[in-house]
C-alpha cells in the first residue's frame, strides 16, 4: 500500500520537475549559449597571450600580462619613456565621474518630471508616460546621430541661440566632454523617469500635508518625507543609469568623434584596431567586478532603510 | 467683534470644473462663524456638506476664493499651514512610516529647532498623555488602529497649537473603540484646554463632545448653537431631520401669538412654538421629536394638542416602544416611549386596531419653514 502511494508521489514529483525543466530550458538554453558561453570564452581569453595581428597566439601560452597592464600602462613593451603608468586607471575613474555626472543629472531632471506626471489626472498620466517610452521605440543610433545634428555649430539649437542674440558665437557642443553628457543624458534620462515615477506614484501626498500642518516648508517635508520615502525609485534608477553609462562607447564615440576616452570606448578599441583581445577582455572583467562590488555595496547600504519601509 | 479663537468671515470656496464644460462646485457658500477659545466646537453634516473644506481653509491646506480665515483675530491670508498656530489630526492619521513614533511625535518640534534633550522630555509626557508610554521605538506599523490615532493626536499636541484640527479622526475604529475614544477626546480637551474644531458626520458623536456645532448643508451653515439649542429649536427641516429623529406634518400657519403659532394640517389643530421668520398664512412643517409625543388611553386635559389616533403598529425595542400612530387620513407620527416597568403588550385588535390619545405640549413642537 504504502509504495504504490510512494511511488505515485514520486512520479508526480518528477513529472513537475519535467514540466519546470521544460518551461526553463529555452531561456536557461538562450542564456547559456549567447551569455555564459561567450563570457567563459572572454575569460580564457583575457588569460592567454595576444597574436600579433590581433586574436590570441596559437599554441595559447597562458599569462597575466593583460591583467597587470591595466594597473601599470608602462608595463607592455610600446610603452615610451614618459608613459604614465596609471593612464588606464585614469581612463575608468574618469569614466566613473562622467557616469556620476550623467546619472546626477538624469535623477535631478527625472524626479521632477515624474513628481509632476504623477500630479496630473489619470488620463493626462498615461499620456505623458507613453510620451517618455516613445524613445524606446526608436533606434538608439538613430537618435544619437539626431541629437548630434541638433547640437552642431550650424545646427538647430545654436541657430536658434544665436537669432535671438542670446549668446554671440555658437556654443561648442559636441567633439567635448559637453557633447557625451549631452548624449548620455538624453538617451538614459527615460531609464531613470520610469522607476522615479513608480516610486513616486505610490507615495502618500497627505504625508506632505501632515509635514506641513507640522512646521516643515516645502524644502524640509521634500528632504525628510518625500525623499526617503521614494528612495526605492531612486536607487532603481541610479543603479539603471550608472552601469549601462559607465561602460558606455556608442554614444562618447559619435558625439565626441573619438576624443573623449571612456573605458567603454577603450575597450572597444582593443576589439578592432588595437588589436589587443587579451587586453580588452581583461579590461572588460575588471570593470565587470568594480562595478558589481560597487552596486552591491551601494544597494546594501541602502537597504536597510527598503526594509524598514 | 470679541477674541475669538477662530473666525470665518464671509468664506467661499470654489472649486473649478472637474473636467471641460462641467460648472465650478461651490464647496463653501458664504460661511461665517466664531469659535470661542477653549471651546469644543463640531462642524456636523452630510458628506460634501463643506465641512472638511472649512477646516483645510483654517488649516491652511486650501485658500478660500473669498472672505476671510482669522486665528487669534489675526488674518492668516494665503499664510501657509507651517507658519499657521495651528496643528492637525488627519482622517487617515498620516504619521510618517520611515520613523519611529518617537520621531513622529517630536517631528513638530525639530521643525521649530527645539533642543534635543528638550524634546525627548516632551515627547515622554505627550505619550503620557495619549497613555501610550511605551510605544516611543516601534515603527506606525506595529501599531493598531486606536494606538495610531492617539500618537496622531500626541504629535498634533505636543507643538501646544493655538487650536487643534480634527477631521473626523474617529472614522476608522469600531463602534466600541469609537465611543471610548470620544469620551477620552472630551477629558484631553478639558485638560488640556485648547481650542478643537472638530469635523464629523455623525450627529451623536458631534451631540455628546461638543460644546457648540455648527450644522452645514451644501456649503452652508444652516445653524450654530449648542447641542440643546440644536436638538430641542431646530431651525430648518434640515436641521430637524439631520439630528435625531423627527416627524414633520405639512401644513398652514393660521395665526402667529408672539413666540408661538396656530397650525393646522388636515383639519386638525396644532398649537407649537415657532421659528422666527415663518410668516401667517404660510405653508410650513411642524416637526415634533418622537420621544416628546405622550400616549394615553384617556384624553389629557394639560395641553390643547391632543388627539385621538389609531394606533398602526407596535415595534419593541427593547429600551424603548415604539408607535407608529394615524391621526388623520395625512397625518401619522411615530411614537417613542421609554420602558420604565416591564411591558405587556396591548394587541392590536380587530380591523380598527387600537384607539389611544396623544399630546404634546406647544414647547414640544416647531413651526418651521417648508
Amino acid at each position: 500500500m504504502a509504495s504504490i502511494t510512494s511511488r505515485i508521489a514520486e512520479g508526480f514529483r518528477r513529472s513537475r520537475n519535467a514540466r519546470l525543466f521544460g518551461l526553463v530550458s529555452p531561456g536557461a538554453l538562450w542564456l547559456l549559449v549567447f551569455f555564459t558561453v561567450p563570457l567563459l570564452f572572454m575569460l580564457l581569453i583575457s588569460f592567454v597571450e595576444k597574436g600579433r595581428a590581433g586574436g590570441v597566439k596559437v599554441p595559447l601560452q597562458a599569462t597575466a600580462e593583460s591583467y597587470l597592464q591595466f594597473f601599470n600602462a608602462c608595463s607592455s613593451e610600446f610603452s615610451g619613456p614618459d608613459c604614465n603608468p596609471l593612464l588606464y586607471i585614469n581612463i575608468f575613474a574618469n569614466s566613473a565621474r562622467i557616469a556620476l555626472i550623467v546619472t546626477a543629472l538624469c535623477l535631478a531632471l527625472g524626479y521632477p518630471l515624474a513628481y509632476f506626471i504623477s500630479r496630473q489626472s489619470v488620463r493626462s498620466r498615461n499620456i505623458l508616460l507613453l510620451l517618455v517610452m516613445v524613445p524606446f521605440w526608436t533606434n538608439f543610433l538613430v537618435r544619437t546621430y539626431a541629437l548630434k545634428q541638433v547640437l552642431a555649430e550650424s545646427g538647430l539649437f545654436n541657430t536658434f541661440l544665436l537669432d535671438l542674440r542670446l549668446v554671440n558665437q555658437p556654443l561648442e557642443l559636441l567633439f567635448n566632454e559637453t557633447g557625451v553628457l549631452l548624449g548620455l543624458v538624453y538617451g538614459y534620462l527615460p531609464f531613470a523617469v520610469l522607476p522615479l515615477y513608480a516610486s513616486i506614484e505610490k507615495f502618500d501626498f497627505s504625508l506632505m500635508e501632515a509635514a506641513a500642518d507640522l512646521g516643515a516648508n516645502n524644502r524640509r517635508a521634500f528632504w525628510r518625507i518625500m525623499l526617503p520615502m521614494t528612495l526605492p525609485g531612486v536607487v532603481a534608477a541610479l543603479v539603471l543609469v550608472f552601469v549601462p553609462v559607465v561602460g558606455a562607447f556608442v554614444t562618447p564615440d559619435i558625439m565626441s568623434g573619438g576624443k573623449v576616452e571612456m573605458i567603454g570606448t577603450l575597450i572597444a578599441r582593443q576589439f578592432g584596431s588595437s588589436r589587443n583581445w587579451p587586453f580588452g577582455s581583461a579590461m572588460s572583467f575588471i570593470m565587470m567586478l568594480l562595478v558589481l562590488v560597487g552596486v552591491v555595496y551601494y544597494l546594501r547600504s541602502g537597504s536597510k532603510e527598503e526594509r524598514a519601509l | 467683534m470679541g477674541d475669538f479663537a477662530v473666525e470665518m468671515r464671509d468664506v467661499v470656496k470654489e472649486f473649478p470644473g472637474a473636467s471641460r464644460g462641467t460648472d465650478a462646485v461651490l464647496a463653501v457658500d458664504h460661511v461665517t462663524l466664531q469659535i470661542r477659545d477653549g471651546e469644543f466646537f463640531s462642524l456636523l453634516g452630510p458628506s460634501g456638506c463643506g465641512k472638511t473644506t472649512s477646516l483645510r481653509m483654517i488649516a491652511g491646506f486650501e485658500m478660500p476664493s473669498s472672505g476671510e480665515v482669522l486665528i487669534h483675530n489675526r488674518s492668516m491670508g494665503r499664510t501657509p499651514p507651517f507658519q499657521r498656530p495651528i496643528n492637525t489630526v488627519f482622517q487617515s492619521y498620516a504619521l510618517f512610516p520611515h520613523m519611529t513614533v518617537g520621531q513622529n511625535v517630536g517631528f513638530g518640534l525639530e521643525m521649530k529647532k527645539v533642543p534635543r534633550d528638550e524634546i525627548n522630555t516632551r515627547v515622554g509626557e505627550a505619550l503620557e498623555l495619549v497613555r501610550l508610554p511605551g510605544m516611543r521605538d516601534r515603527t506606525p506599523k506595529q501599531l493598531s488602529g486606536g494606538q495610531q490615532q492617539r500618537i496622531a493626536l500626541a504629535r498634533a499636541l505636543i507643538n501646544r497649537p493655538e487650536v487643534l484640527l480634527l477631521d473626523e479622526p474617529l472614522g476608522a475604529l469600531d463602534l466600541k473603540l469609537r465611543k471610548e475614544m470620544q469620551l477620552e477626546l472630551k477629558q484631553l480637551q478639558e485638560q488640556v484646554g485648547i481650542t478643537f474644531i472638530y469635523v464629523t458626520h455623525d450627529q451623536e458623536e458631534a451631540l455628546t463632545m461638543s460644546d457648540r456645532i455648527a450644522v452645514m448643508e451644501r456649503g452652508k451653515a444652516l445653524q450654530i448653537g449648542s447641542p440643546l439649542e440644536i436638538y430641542e429649536e431646530p431651525n430648518s427641516r434640515f436641521v430637524a431631520d439631520f439630528i435625531g429623529e423627527t416627524n414633520f406634518v405639512s401644513g398652514k400657519v393660521l395665526a402667529i401669538n408672539g413666540s408661538h403659532a396656530e397650525f393646522e394640517a388636515d383639519g386638525l389643530k396644532m398649537v407649537a412654538s415657532v421659528e422666527p421668520g415663518v410668516t401667517k398664512g404660510a405653508q410650513a412643517t411642524l416637526a415634533v421629536r418622537p420621544e416628546k409625543v405622550r400616549l394615553t388611553r384617556e384624553q389629557p386635559g394639560d395641553t390643547p394638542n391632543a388627539y385621538p389616533v389609531e394606533v398602526v403598529e407596535i415595534v419593541y425595542v427593547g429600551t424603548d416602544t415604539r408607535y407608529r400612530v394615524r391621526l388623520a387620513p395625512t397625518v401619522s407620527l411615530s411614537v417613542r416611549q421609554q420602558n420604565t416597568v416591564p411591558v405587556g403588550m396591548p394587541a392590536l385588535q380587530g380591523p380598527s386596531g387600537l384607539r389611544m390619545w396623544v399630546s404634546w405640549q406647544p414647547d414640544s413642537a416647531r413651526v418651521l419653514p417648508s
